[in-house]
């Protein structure tokens, strides 16, 4: 470490910020134009015989549901580096993608119960996908619970980090043991499979949400970035004012 | 230092642990009887036809150890939290491996000792089928029990140092549970059918390895989690 | 003596370990924070073998904070440093053999007796326990009286003489103390600095934080000041051991190693 430069400084430094890259405004229109595009293409298309226009949600539901993964596995991801690499961004990374991923996942929750209440009836289907996409988001509530109530910021990284390890392995296995569990007792028809004519569009809504992922992930990342690099100066101007932290 | 250091340390810590334990039976007592309580509101929450009993029985003997025995994860940190001991036991050499095996034989002592109780108290109130059920059910017992322990060790390591701890562990922990669940509602059933599928190889199956899969990360990340 | 040892290297005797001539500790600018706060700021230092530091400062300076760097329980955030020339990230392990920490918290158990405690701690260290030795221990601390008792039973005072006693049993070569002559009598401080000055005498490396410099000023030979986080003086103290020759023989002092 350069001997003039502070720890903080150096602390600052490792953050990585900079002004919004131009992917990142393009990302967001592109993320944004594209999606109202699906969407209108979608309910102006015209209705299936069977299902009439409710099916339509799943051009919302689908995308959102399949994209909430990414917020398990960035979270994930951003874990492992952390924890190997131990850079402050790495853990804000993570939390970034685990909140985009919580608000997804209940997103997916409730359109699955706003389409299956006038489909089937049944407020909720105890089908595997989305059984697991509920117990990913009490994972992630979890991750995040536990990052609230964490008030050292290294703890509060490290700790999350192994959370956020074992959740993630817990979710795939999670999914797979619902699978089996639920073959053994009589499925219901999972809102999922009715979607073969729709696949075209529904990759196009795949794509569309997927940049909206990455910006949201991208603006809180960059968000929490700079909180804590002001919090570190606040300090730091604090630290200078008023002389020592001597009680 | 060696593995024979390591397992010597190790052991050397759950016995500590157990003999506190023994020091101050409190605790125990308090988990078994709170334990035999939840067995009889389940009963009346979902009695009194036998037949609707029995099916859920596995279901409720599995939360019944789940929440009465999270208790033991609180205790088990909170002795060395009273008095700065942790921080004494992180700074004698060997690896901090050791430290968590130790935690968790002792707990597992715990656990399993509350279930020998507790399991069958359940079949009186719950009309189980002993014969059927031992001693295929064993196994399922005893796997379930270590995964459960294996992450209320590895969680409570967190949890008991926060303010939070006693909405936290259960938040944490028992989402991670769910395959644990799963898996021995599901042998279970199997087993009071006399297992015609031979379901229970699976079950098993899933058990082992949930249970490998969780021992491993717990033990490759509980060095971050147990140092300041 | 081989039986007693489950693991030979558990810990490193201050006579046979032939490291002696690498400076005890080497620090280079570390730094650590706790969220925003940033505890120590840039701290280099560096300590001879046999040394017996004072490290000064008011409460909140850093002083706690680095004595646990130091001794590996917490890892620098910036910066690292060498003990008897092994890393103290890298080599963590290594470092912990050769340290031992007094703080202010005693780290016994209150359901376990004296001895019981003091078995324990053996045996964490790889170690079989000679009870023989953990009786006279406890002896020597005053505490042998009370080696059958719970802990839970203590005062502070005798709590802290059971830490002490941990570190008696297994001398560590760099020797930490944190406030050591907080909730002491004058008896308690008197044997705290005879442990400093056995310590010493064997070889051994010393730091003590303190901000009570009169209790100190018995023993040590350089003081070092911390101020938010940043060393701010760093000279020799006269007095020093040369006192040890003045003071009686004990059962520690004249007492056999």
């Amino acid at each position: 470490m350069n001997s003039t430069e502070t720890p903080v400084d150096a602390a600052i430094a490792e953050l990585r910020l900079g002004a919004p890259s131009r992917w990142l405004w393009g990302t967001t229109i592109v993320g944004i134009l594209a999606f109202i595009g699906t969407q209108i293409y979608g309910f102006t298309t015209p209705s299936s015989e069977e299902m009439g226009n409710l099916v339509k949600i799943m051009f919302v539901h689908v995308p959102t549901a399949e994209i909430s993964f990414l917020g398990v596995l960035l979270m994930f991801i951003a874990s492992v580096l952390y924890l190997v690499r131990r850079q402050e961004r790495h853990d804000l990374l993570g939390a970034a993608g685990a909140e985009v991923g919580a608000v997804l996942t209940a997103l997916t929750l409730v359109q699955g119960s706003i389409w299956g209440r006038p489909t089937w009836g049944v407020w909720w289907t105890w089908d595997a996908r989305l059984t697991s996409e509920a117990v990913m988001l009490v994972i992630l509530v979890g991750y995040l619970a536990l990052r609230a109530f964490t008030e050292d910021s290294g703890r509060r990284a490290r700790w999350s980090a192994a959370v956020a390890i074992l959740g993630a392995l817990n979710a795939v296995i999670v999914y797979w043991s619902v699978q089996w569990w639920r073959t053994l007792h009589q499925p219901h028809s999972s809102p999922m499979t009715v979607a073969r004519p729709y696949r075209y569009a529904l990759r196009l809504n795949d794509v569309s949400m997927l940049l909206i992922f990455i910006a949201l992930v991208a603006w809180r990342y960059r968000a929490a970035k700079l909180e804590r690099a002001a919090e570190l100066l606040r300090e730091e101007a604090a630290l200078k004012q008023g002389g020592s932290y001597a009680l | 230092m060696g593995m024979r250091g390591e397992i010597y340390r190790a052991t050397s810590l759950a016995l500590k642990d157990l003999t506190t334990e023994r020091r101050t039976k409190a605790n125990f007592n308090a988990v078994v009887f709170l334990a035999g309580l939840m067995l009889l509101l389940f009963g009346f929450a979902l009695g009194p036809d036998a037949d609707a009993l029995r099916n859920a029985a596995a279901g409720v003997l599995w939360l019944t150890v789940l929440f009465s025995g999270v208790q033991a994860f609180h205790r088990s940190y909170e002795v060395e939290l009273e008095t700065g001991a942790l921080e004494t036991l992180l700074s004698y050499p060997g690896s901090r491996k050791a430290i968590f095996v130790g935690k968790l034989l002792a707990n597992l002592a715990f656990i399993l000792l509350v279930e020998v109780i507790v399991v069958p108290v359940s079949a009186v109130l719950y009309n189980l089928p002993m014969g059927r059920l031992f001693p295929g059910l064993l196994p399922v017992l005893f796997l379930g029990t270590l995964g459960f322990v294996t992450l209320g060790t590895f969680y409570g390591a967190m949890a008991s140092r926060l303010r939070a701890r006693d909405v936290l562990l259960p938040l944490l922990l028992f989402p991670m549970l769910i395959p644990v669940l799963v898996a021995s509602v599901e042998a279970t059933s199997a087993l009071m059918v006399g297992d015609v599928m031979g379901e229970m190889a699976s079950w098993i199956g899933l058990l082992v390895a949930f249970d490998v899969i969780f021992l491993f990360a717990a033990l490759l990340t509980f060095e971050t989690v147990v140092e300041e | 003596m081989d039986r007693r040892h489950v693991q030979e290297t558990a810990r490193i005797s201050l006579v046979t370990d032939g490291a002696a001539t690498g400076p005890a500790l080497e620090l280079a600018q570390v730094a650590r924070r706790f969220g925003r706060r940033w505890a120590l700021r840039g701290v280099s230092l560096r300590v001879e073998s046999g040394q017996v530091l004072a490290l000064a400062g008011h409460n909140g300076s850093g002083k706690t904070t680095l004595l646990r760097v130091i001794g590996t329980a917490l890892r620098p955030s910036k910066g690292g440093g060498r003990v008897f020339g092994k890393d103290l990230v890298r080599d963590a392990d290594e470092v912990r053999a050769r340290v031992g920490s007094l703080s202010h918290a005693a780290g016994t158990y209150g359901d376990l007796t004296a001895h019981e405690n003091l078995a324990f701690a053996l045996r964490m260290a790889g170690l079989r326990p000679d009870h023989d030795a953990v009786r006279a221990t406890l002896e020597t601390v005053g505490l042998g009286r009370f080696a059958e008792e719970r802990a839970r039973t203590f005062s502070s005072g005798m709590t802290r003489r059971l830490a002490l006693a941990r570190l008696l049993l297994n001398p560590p070569k760099l020797l930490l103390l944190d406030e050591p002559y907080a909730s002491f009598d004058v008896a308690g401080v008197a044997l705290v600095n005879e442990f400093i000055l056995k310590t010493a005498r064997d070889g051994g490396t010393v730091i003590v934080a303190t901000h009570d410099l009169d209790r100190a000023s018995a023993v040590m030979e350089r003081v070092v000041e911390l101020r938010n986080g940043q060393v701010v003086g760093d000279e020799p103290y006269q007095a020093g051991p040369r006192l040890a020759a003045t003071l009686p023989d004990t059962a520690l002092l004249g007492g056999g190693d």
